[in-house]
């Protein structure tokens, strides 16, 4: 099918991004890749009066590294963009080793980072990436700017902390603490598609080898990016071993993940693979925190 | 409600002018507006692969993108590969040698994808080629023949 009508902006500067949005609205969609937005409204699931395209922007465009301790991604970037950056496969491996598991080449060379974190996919990967370091995100209005938290920013399927008159500007990655190890695996039924689960974890050491920091964030296992907050907890203060790894596993998938039964794999099937991922995701990011 | 736009555009070389509506998809464009009927459309939602153009110098999905967006920019489809509309490409040349196509649909957007992954990585491992078509569905081949072409033109240029 075709998209039906809308009327058609591109700003030429964020600022009059700004007063178009805060002039319709909710009504104003923004268009920033287009690789959710206009599938959608190929097959009319979305229907927008109004289309914001920000691609003109080149302001909001860049991967920057003004602070010593993080990076800010405007919301612009492309994905194939991150995906190339030296400096984010060095200091952000997190980030680096996810992007390749979003979508397909092509898609990567359009879509956005901003417009994946605004998607609000819960089987998206870099709002999972972005929970798990504590990103956090720039949005703006006419009256300003503010900054929101990843905890506070997903709030269910497709929803976001945004408000209808502000657009997300950029997303602030904190570098990787020393002695952090890392790892992003996930399930898909073909390479490209998006998964039926999958994790982030990240794990820092004292120079004893002693766990101090746990995350682990999971894909597609409930309406929003979720933390296994308990069961990442149980790590802290201990030497890992097979069998602390198991327990941790055991308890993430049984109790504190909330998968909805898919088309393509039921709630027992995807307890299954949020166990099996967390065993190796565990090991894979123990061996790192013990090599860097 | 019709939104209409006029856009100014470079394609396989050629600059073209015209008055589209907002709504047009940039696949619609260059097949029925321009005539490019090279650039196929299977499923305009990002997944088969088969609208592939460059962009800039980059494969894109033209069903995932409106005509007024390409305002200003280049485009390369599969018409402008080879010197000649009578010639093929080297690639081409190989995908025939190498029986990489057979009833040809996929075929456009998977060289589309192709000739920027090869100008960036010109001697790619097997893997790599794989990696580079993952977003172009054929339904015909089975991709062995698709690969074996692919690395027939490398040997051929390297
Ligand atoms: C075949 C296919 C497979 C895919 N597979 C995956 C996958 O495996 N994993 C994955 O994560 N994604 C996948 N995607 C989606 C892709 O990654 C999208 O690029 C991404 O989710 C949205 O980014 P975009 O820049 O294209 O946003 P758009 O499609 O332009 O926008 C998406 C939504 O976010 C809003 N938005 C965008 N930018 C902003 C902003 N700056 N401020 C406020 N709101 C904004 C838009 O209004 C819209 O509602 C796939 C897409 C396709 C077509
Ligand atoms: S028609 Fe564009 S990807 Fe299928
Ligand atoms: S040759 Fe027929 S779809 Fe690829």
């Amino acid at each position: 099918m075709k998209p039906a009508s809308f009327k058609y902006y591109a700003p030429e500067s964020l600022e009059e991004a700004l007063v178009l949005k805060a002039q319709y609205g909710d009504e104003a969609r923004i268009l920033a890749g287009g690789q959710s937005l206009i599938p959608a409204m190929n097959f009319r699931i979305m229907q927008p009066t109004i289309l914001l395209d920000l691609n003109l922007l080149a302001e909001l465009s860049y991967i920057s590294s003004r602070d010593s301790a993080v990076l800010h991604i405007g919301a612009m970037t492309r994905l194939s963009e991150v995906e190339d950056d030296p400096l984010i496969a060095d200091r952000v491996a997190l980030l680096h080793e996810a992007l390749p598991y979003i979508a397909h080449p092509q898609i990567r060379n359009r879509g956005t980072v901003g417009g994946n974190i605004a998607h609000a996919d819960p089987a998206a990967e870099l709002p999972v990436v972005a929970l798990a370091m504590d990103s956090r995100f720039r949005v703006q209005s006419t009256n300003g700017t503010r900054w929101i938290n990843s905890i506070d920013f997903f709030r269910g399927y497709f929803e976001t902390a945004i408000g209808p008159s502000e657009i997300l500007v950029e997303i602030e990655v904190p570098f990787h603490a020393a002695n952090t190890g890392w790892a992003f695996l996930e399930v898909s039924r073909r390479s490209g598609d998006y998964a039926m689960a999958g994790i982030a974890a990240l794990i820092t050491l004292d120079n004893k080898h002693i766990c101090r920091k746990a995350r682990l964030v999971y894909l597609n296992l409930s309406d929003a990016p979720l933390e296994a907050k308990q069961s990442a907890d149980m790590l802290v203060g201990e030497t890992l071993s097979d069998e602390l790894i198991k327990q941790v596993a055991n308890k993430a998938s049984e109790e504190e993940i909330m998968p909805m039964e898919s088309l393509h794999a039921t709630v027992n099937y995807q307890r299954h693979l949020a166990c099996i991922l967390t065993k190796r995701a565990l090991e894979l990011a123990y061996g790192r925190a013990m090599e860097t | 409600m019709s939104d209409n736009h006029s856009i100014k555009l470079t394609i396989n070389g050629e600059e073209y002018t015209s008055s589209v509506e907002a709504r047009m998809l940039l696949s619609d464009f260059i097949r029925h507006e321009l005539g490019l009927t090279g650039t196929h459309v299977g499923c305009e939602h990002g997944v088969c692969g088969a609208c592939t153009v460059i962009l800039n110098g980059r494969s894109v999905r033209s069903c995932l993108m409106f005509a007024v967006q390409a305002h200003g920019q280049q485009i390369t489809t599969v018409e402008g590969m080879a010197a000649e509309a009578t010639d093929l490409h080297p690639l081409q040349e190989a995908f025939r040698e190498a029986h990489g196509l057979q009833c040809g649909f996929c075929t456009p957007g998977i060289l589309m994808s192709l000739i920027p992954f090869l100008d960036d990585n010109p001697c790619p491992s097997e893997e790599e080629i794989r990696a580079a078509i993952s977003g172009n569905l054929c339904r015909c081949t089975g991709y062995q023949n698709i690969v074996t072409a692919v690395k027939l033109y490398v040997e051929r240029e390297s």
